[in-house]
This record gives structure tokens, sequence and C-alpha cells, in this order.
């Protein structure tokens, strides 16, 4: 029997653009949050840890909020939409420990009624790390959010391996098809051509408006317990086989990294396949933090699902597609799904794992993995099994 | 010179960003190298991470380098760019070996190129800051 620490517990809200969510970014997460309690048969005073995302609440609110009054372990990992898939590595240790017995992970926010990521830049400067780097020496020359980060690393890669604008394309595509099999993607029932993308408007070259993540409203969770606890509770818990972070080095700044494709990932990733004691290859499907559609790629490549320079060619001919060789963000992510800080990436991740992903389920499911990235590159990987 | 209507993001003026900015004002790219293994630094950083030393000099840069990777701006995302699109941030490596980011001033988006030979000019921007930014070389 797996010693590995499990989770128990998950819960979703509707993803909705148009009017929004009507309630506040708390009362949001904890409508995601109840849910994941009550999916592990739990009740909320059981949860005595809580690990909220960068930025978007306090362990102290979430707790009196919900009814948690053994709160014993409150913590957060700063690595932006790298946090959800690390926070499982300090959950699981806490619960090895001692140090907690049940620890909720939530995330969410009114990306899309709220404030708008075009209009947080200027906090951002403060809020990621290396802020007074990007202050000094970005934002000057325009060099201000996340796209624009991130597309640098995208021009050199097509430089270098030749990845081309289509294949870029085929991640979003795949995407988009995605969420026509999933109910509460925000682009079900919108598909779109390979036209349509490449007719997109340009938001910072080589990204178009359809490599770039969506803005959503929405809040997800989930629930972390031992294996030995998971035992006694009512569900089928999912276990977490395998899970480390990394940063990449420089952290704090993007251009001066002797190898500009190094990022927490490549190192986090044979830890993580080591720990679980399997490869990329027994891999039956990955749900990939898809802030753009070139971080796919990119960690399609750091994780080992191919060589560095071979994942243009990768993500072509259906490969990521459910029914492919590996099915990459069954449930549509961040680009066609909802943006929900990856904590999406890992309740998708669940179901698939459960047998409880529908018209979108991937036939014999065992083994998944699920990433995050942040920041400037910040990684994090778990391979999650049943 | 300085222009007072202004309205882009410029560095804080402190610590060791300001010696840097402050060579510019006099019209000299330098940069931070360690005394003890001769390694190059950019950002500004207080000791050598390759070596350990906590011994360095502003050195003189070339002031030469090579478009290493760039992106076009098409929809800003900053107030400050609000009429500035298109625009490119590019980074430069220079033939010290760091990197910078900065832009050129004498190409079009479409004009950029990976390995583009360039040269530093300085732009100041204002009565206190002036940028580093490069043109074509030779």
């Amino acid at each position: 029997m797996s010693t590995n620490a499990c989770i128990v517990g998950i819960g979703d809200t509707r993803y909705v653009r148009g009017e929004g969510s009507g309630v506040s970014q708390l009362a949001l997460q904890l409508q995601a949050a109840v849910r994941a309690i009550d999916d592990a048969g739990l009740e909320a005073r059981q949860i005595d840890g809580i690990m909220p995302f960068p930025n978007l609440g306090t362990a102290e609110e979430f707790a009196a909020n919900l009814g948690c009054e053994n709160l014993r372990f409150a913590a957060t990992i700063n690595m932006g939409g790298a946090a959800p898939v690390a926070s499982l590595q300090a959950a699981g240790a806490a619960v090895a420990s001692g140090a907690a017995s049940y620890v909720l992970l939530p995330a969410g926010w009114n990306g899309y009624s709220g404030r708008r990521a075009a209009e947080t830049v200027q906090e951002q400067t403060t809020s990621i790390p290396g802020g007074a780097i990007a202050r000094d020496f970005y934002l000057p020359y325009g060099l201000t959010a996340p796209p624009q980060w991130y597309a640098l690393m995208a021009r050199r890669h097509m430089h270098e391996f030749g990845t081309s604008a289509e294949q870029l394309g085929a991640i979003a595509m795949a995407m988009r098809k995605h969420a026509q099999l999933n109910d509460n993607a925000v682009m079900h029932g919108k598909e779109m051509t390979l036209e349509q993308y490449l007719g997109s408007p340009m938001i910072t070259d080589p990204y178009r408006l359809f490599d770039c993540c969506l803005e959503t409203d929405g809040a997800a969770a989930v629930v972390v317990t031992s294996a030995e606890r998971a035992r006694d509770l009512k569900g089928k818990p999912v276990s977490i086989l395998g899970v480390a972070a990394g940063q990449p080095y420089p952290a704090d700044e993007i251009t001066n990294r002797k190898d500009i494709f190094v990022t927490g990932l490549t190192i986090a990733a044979p830890e993580a396949f080591r720990k679980a004691g399997v490869t990329p290859a027994d891999i039956d499907f990955a749900e990939i933090y898809d802030c753009f559609t070139f971080e796919v790629l990119q960690q399609l490549e750091e994780t080992g699902f191919c060589e560095r320079g071979e994942g243009g060619a990768f993500v072509e001919g259906g490969r990521i597609e459910l029914g492919g060789e590996l099915p990459v963000n069954t449930h549509g992510g961040l680009l066609s799904e909802a943006h929900v800080l990856g904590m999406n990436h890992l309740v998708e991740a669940v179901r698939q794992l459960r047998g409880e992903a529908g018209k979108r389920q991937v036939t014999g499911a065992k083994l998944g993995v699920v990433t995050g990235w942040g920041d400037f590159g910040d990684g994090s990987i778990a391979v999650l099994g049943q | 010179m300085g222009d007072t209507q202004y309205t882009k993001p410029l560095p804080a003026l402190v610590g060791l960003t300001k010696d840097f900015y402050g060579f510019c004002k006099q019209g000299e790219l330098r940069f931070q190298r360690c005394d003890d293994c001769n390694a190059w630094r950019h950002v500004p950083r207080e000791l050598c991470a390759e070596c350990g030393s906590w011994s360095w000099q502003w050195q003189k840069s070339t002031g030469k380098g090579a478009v290493f990777t760039w992106t076009v701006a098409e929809r800003p995302l900053h107030p400050g760019f609000k009429d500035a699109a298109p625009y490119a941030p590019v980074v430069v490596e220079m033939e010290e070996g760091v990197r910078l980011l900065s832009e050129l001033g004498d190409c079009t988006p479409d004009q950029l190129e990976i390995g583009m030979a360039v040269e530093v000019y300085f732009d100041a921007v204002t009565d206190e800051v002036t940028l580093p930014k490069f043109r074509r070389a030779g």
C-alpha cells in the first residue's frame, strides 16, 4: 500500500466571463473550498492546514470563514503559477510530519470582472521576485508584463530550433478542442480553426491573442492528507507519487541565464519522476501550465516528454490531443477552460484519475503529470496516480 | 535634454542602480567586473556569484554587442506605453558576455534580426535619467 500523500477532495466553481462571478474573490474561493472539503467527506473543522495562493488571501480569513478552528499549519509558496503544484509538496511534507492532518489548497480570482491583468502590471513590480530589477532594468524599455517576458524565450526558441507560429497554433487548437468536451470551459461552444488562430491580433510577437491565457472569474481547491487517513475517507484517493519544485538561475532576472531555456521545471522534473519511480514514457496525460502556448512547448521539452528543440514537432499531428500519444490539458487549460492559476489543472488530473472526466476521459488513465509555471520561470511538477 | 512630458516608467536611482545609470549620464556603459575571477556581471549584484568575491570595479564596456532576442509589443500592457506601440524590447548580448534589456533606436520592429551587430548610445530621457540604447553597428 502506498505511503504517499494523497489528494482526497476537489472542488471548483463555475468559470465565467460576461457578468462575472458576482461574489468577492474570497467568497469565490470559499465556494470551491467548501466543495473540496465536502468531496473529501470531511468537516471544515478537520481542516488544520491551509496554503493560500500568493496574494489572493490569508489562511486566517479562510479558516475564520470556513470554521477551521484547529488551524495548525499555514504557509504560502511564493512561486506565482507554480505555487499550487509546489504546495502539494509542502502539504505532503506537513501531513507526513504530523504538522497537519488535512491541508486545504485554495486558489481563485475575479480575473475578468475584477482587476484585469493589463491593470495589475505596475503592482507586479513589487509583488514578483526581482521586482526592483524589473522596475530598474525592464520597465523603462516597456518590458512590463508576463507575455512580454516569456516572448523573449519564445522568439529565441524559434530562432534556434525553427519553431513556427503554426506549431504554437497547434497547442492553442488542442486546448480549444478539449474545451468543447467540457461544459464548464469558458470556450465551450467556440471552436477555432488555424486561420482564426493566425488571424487573431498580435499582442507581443510571437504571441497572438489566442496564444494567451484567458481572463476569467473562478476558483478551485484541493484537499491533501496522508495515505493512512485517506483510507478512512469515502472517496478513492489520488496518490502524489512524486512532486518537486525548482527555480531557474538567476530566478529574479530573465535575460542573463547561461541557458535561457533552463527553468525551474528543468531541475524539478527529473526529481519528481525519480521519486515516483516512473519515466515520461509511462505517463497517460499531462496538465501543463499554459499561461501562453510556447510555455506548454517549453515545459514538454523540459519535463522530458521530448528532447530540447523537438517540442514544435511533438505538438503537431494531434499528438497532444485526446486520443493522441500524450493528451495535454484535457479540460482546455488556462487557454480555453479558465485561468484558475493552475489549480484547475490539479482538479482535472484528479477527475481523470478517478475516471470522472466524462466525455473527455482519457481511456485507462493511471498516471498523470501536472506542472506549474510562475514568475520568471519558477517551475513545479507532480506525478499523480491512482 | 529633459522632456517634461516623459510618461514612461523610470528606474529608481538608488544603490548600485544609481551608479549604473550615473555612468550612463556621463556617456559610459559600465558593468561590474570581479577583481578576483574577472567575471563581468549584470544586473548589479553585491558579490560575485561565480567565485564569491566581494571585490569588484565598474569597468567600461566596449559598448558593442549583438541582438540575442526580442519581442514586439503591439498591444501596450502599461499605461506609460499607451501611445508607443508597436515597440520592441530587445535583449543585447554584449562583447563582455553580459546581456541587457534595451531597445534599438534606429530600427523598426520588422527590421530586427537575432545576431544583428549593435552598439550603445545614450538617450537622456529626463534631466535625471539617461538610458542606454542601441543602434546598428557600422
